[in-house]
């Protein structure tokens, strides 16, 4: 056989190539400009004690989990449960932000299935949701002592996820 | 799964707003005219083929909602592509910016075209060369000679 007659095949390989990374890349996960600088500063009302507010400048000196969530976001159900497992790990603080939501709705949800959240905060109109370039619920930040963002996850986080790489890095982060 | 569940958001997240009231525009023309332009140049990060201004994705009306707040402020142009910029990257922008990370994204279809032209070339070249050298030998020369000769009589 002629080597010349391979290039069309070694072509084809490289296409396939091509294609199969491209099949396992997930479009919707954009990555974020915002990882390593500050969390944006914002102030909202809390979803429980609506007379009592949130701000990311509370939790300076903490690093801690900042996860975006609502009572409509069918993906947040399925990420529930991981979240109850890292309050029970008691790894770092975990604050929700109840996106463009009704409180009502939020509460019920936390009623039913447990609240793995020490804060949440409510964004009824979703600034604070643009603000953090949120684009698809859920989405979770890791926020360092210094008020850094440090890792954004998109989408629902898994218990393989929290395991091999939000915990792992909470614990790095929090020796610093 | 993993692929039907994404499938499952975007089908959510896309097909539930159709439902909604229709949006209402901002009551002065010129904010909206200026709005369309701005949004048009980007994409709704939802519904990602759409693009802000066409998108009907909730996110989409938020987004808009803010532009006009920032078009009303008198923002420039430039401030409120790097207000989206800063919050969603490089990828809202459907014109992306000339910069290292996207050398090759600009300069990459004309590395390949001036491959192919150099690729061409050299094909021609030796094509022509290959022509040139299969001439007829003397010998067969004479031969084809007295053939056609042949062939007159």
């Amino acid at each position: 056989m002629n080597a010349k007659t391979l290039i069309p095949l070694a072509l084809f390989s490289v296409l396939v190539g091509f294609l199969a990374v491209g099949l396992r890349l997930d479009p919707h996960e954009v990555p974020s400009p915002l990882v390593n600088k500050p969390a944006p500063a914002f102030k909202v009302a809390q979803l429980e004690q609506a007379d009592a507010q949130f701000s990311p400048e509370d939790l300076k000196g903490k690093v801690w989990l900042f996860n975006v969530w609502a009572s409509w976001c069918v993906a947040c159900r399925q990420e529930h449960p991981v979240l109850m497992e890292f309050a029970r790990a008691q790894v770092a603080p975990l604050i929700g932000l109840d996106y463009k939501d009704q409180r009502k709705d939020a509460m019920g949800v936390l009623k039913r299935a447990g609240n793995p959240y020490d804060i949440t905060a409510f964004d009824a109109d979703g600034r604070v949701g643009i603000d953090y370039g949120v684009y698809g619920v859920p989405e979770s930040y890791v926020i360092d002592k210094a008020g850094v963002i440090r890792y954004k996850h998109i989408g629902p986080i898994t218990m393989e996820a929290l395991q091999k790489t939000i915990i792992p890095l909470i614990n790095e982060l929090k020796k610093s | 799964m993993k692929y039907l569940y994404a499938l499952m958001l975007v089908l959510l997240t896309c097909g539930g707003v159709a439902a909604k009231d229709a949006v209402q525009l901002a009551d002065d023309p010129v904010v909206e005219q200026r709005l369309i332009a701005i949004s048009e140049e980007m994409r709704c990060l939802v519904c990602q083929n759409e693009s802000l201004a066409g998108s009907r994705a909730d996110l989409a009306n938020d987004l808009r909602r803010e532009l006009r707040a920032l078009i009303k402020q008198g923002k420039t142009d430039e401030e409120i592509k790097e207000f989206m910029v800063s919050r969603y990257g490089d990828f809202v922008l459907y014109r992306p910016p000339v910069k290292p990370t996207t050398w090759i994204l600009w300069a990459g279809p004309f590395g390949l075209m001036a491959v192919g032209v150099a690729a061409l070339f050299v094909y021609l070249r030796r094509r022509n060369a290959a022509i040139v050298s299969s001439g007829l030998t003397d010998e067969e020369r004479k031969r084809a000679d007295a053939l056609l000769q042949e062939g007159e009589k």
